[in-house]
């Protein structure tokens, strides 16, 4: 991350296979038809169970390059940076914001990254949506940024 | 044998081909980043990345160096849908789910991502590739009030 973090020195290739990567991305989102809020509720109502072959498929795929790549380079060639796999610390937050999320998406149909492909279908509607990400983000990280300070000025306190 | 057939037909009345090659082509978009940069890409950063263009807050501020990067990815996953839209779609698409479902459930989601550490992409698809413990339960937390709310709105007789 720490390459990728920064901007200066960069490999010029590096913004180009982003951009590979979010079209193969989208276009997969695109296809899948989960850009259409109807056809997660249709899933979420047991109406059509094939969006589970979206997540699981795009997690084989995923899992395969997890073992794959690594194997192909020692350091990733656009970046230098060790190939890691996607783990984060457990803790309660991540049931208790999984489940808000859930809410939301059960709510909607959409979440951010079908949210972003389903602009592209075409459909205007889903900036309501984006926004709503957006001033929920906003919160929550005007909330985390004051409780963060709070907490480091009672321990400066101390 | 038919009697098989019948209940594969009832679970997936749109077949499984599109959904089973869109997860796919959603995955090798996740992999390509991965094996050239070591990014695991999620689509929810780019939220708090963008609003560090707007605000100085250290929550957003920390993700100001990959900002630009998560703008183009989202950049990207627009012109991908738009590139299947073309090709696929008759014209544009647009959603017949009440514009308040839209933004309600978007707040919902903004908050709940940032809580939980992740979204159905960084959690469901890079997490669940990456066999981490903490991303399985993630999705089964939102998998699980997902489908219990979509099921009481159902319920309710919203439509859509």
């Amino acid at each position: 991350m720490s390459t990728a973090g920064g901007n200066e020195g960069r490999h010029p290739l590096f913004m180009p296979l982003i951009l590979v990567g979010g079209l193969i991305f989208g276009f997969g989102l695109g296809y899948s038809h989960m850009a259409r809020p109807e056809v997660v509720l249709d899933f979420l109502q047991f109406e059509d169970f094939g969006l589970l072959f979206v997540m699981f498929g795009g997690a084989a795929v995923t899992g395969l390059a997890y073992v794959v790549v690594p194997r192909l380079f020692d350091r990733a060639p656009l970046t230098g940076d060790r190939f890691g796999r996607r783990l984060k610390s457990f803790d309660r937050n991540v049931l208790i914001g999984g489940g808000i999320f859930g809410v939301g998406w059960g709510l909607s149909g959409i979440c951010p990254g079908a949210g972003y492909a389903s602009l592209g279908v075409g459909n205007l509607p889903i900036l309501w949506a984006i926004g709503g990400m957006f001033i929920g983000a906003y919160a929550q990280g005007v909330w985390r940024s004051r409780t963060a300070q709070a907490e480091a000025t009672a321990a400066s306190s101390d | 044998m038919v009697a098989d057939l019948l209940v594969l037909a009832e679970l997936f009345p749109n077949g499984i081909s599109r959904y089973a090659i869109g997860g796919l082509f959603v995955g090798l978009g996740a992999a390509v980043i991965y094996a050239g940069t070591a990014i695991n890409a999620g689509a929810s950063t780019f939220l708090e990345s963008t609003l560090s263009y707007v605000s100085d807050r250290s929550r957003f501020a920390r993700y100001a160096g990959s900002r630009d990067w998560r703008l183009v990815f989202t950049l990207g996953i627009i012109l991908g849908a738009a590139v299947y839209a073309v090709v696929y779609q008759d014209g544009t698409w647009t959603t017949d789910v009440a514009a308040w479902r839209l933004l309600v459930g978007g707040i919902l989601v903004g908050i709940g991502t940032r809580v939980g550490k992740g979204c159905t992409s960084g959690h469901g698809v890079c997490g669940v590739g990456s066999a981490s413990k903490t991303s399985i339960a993630g999705v089964l937390a939102f998998l699980l009030t997902a489908i219990i709310t979509a099921q009481i709105v159902a319920a309710l007789g919203v439509t859509p």
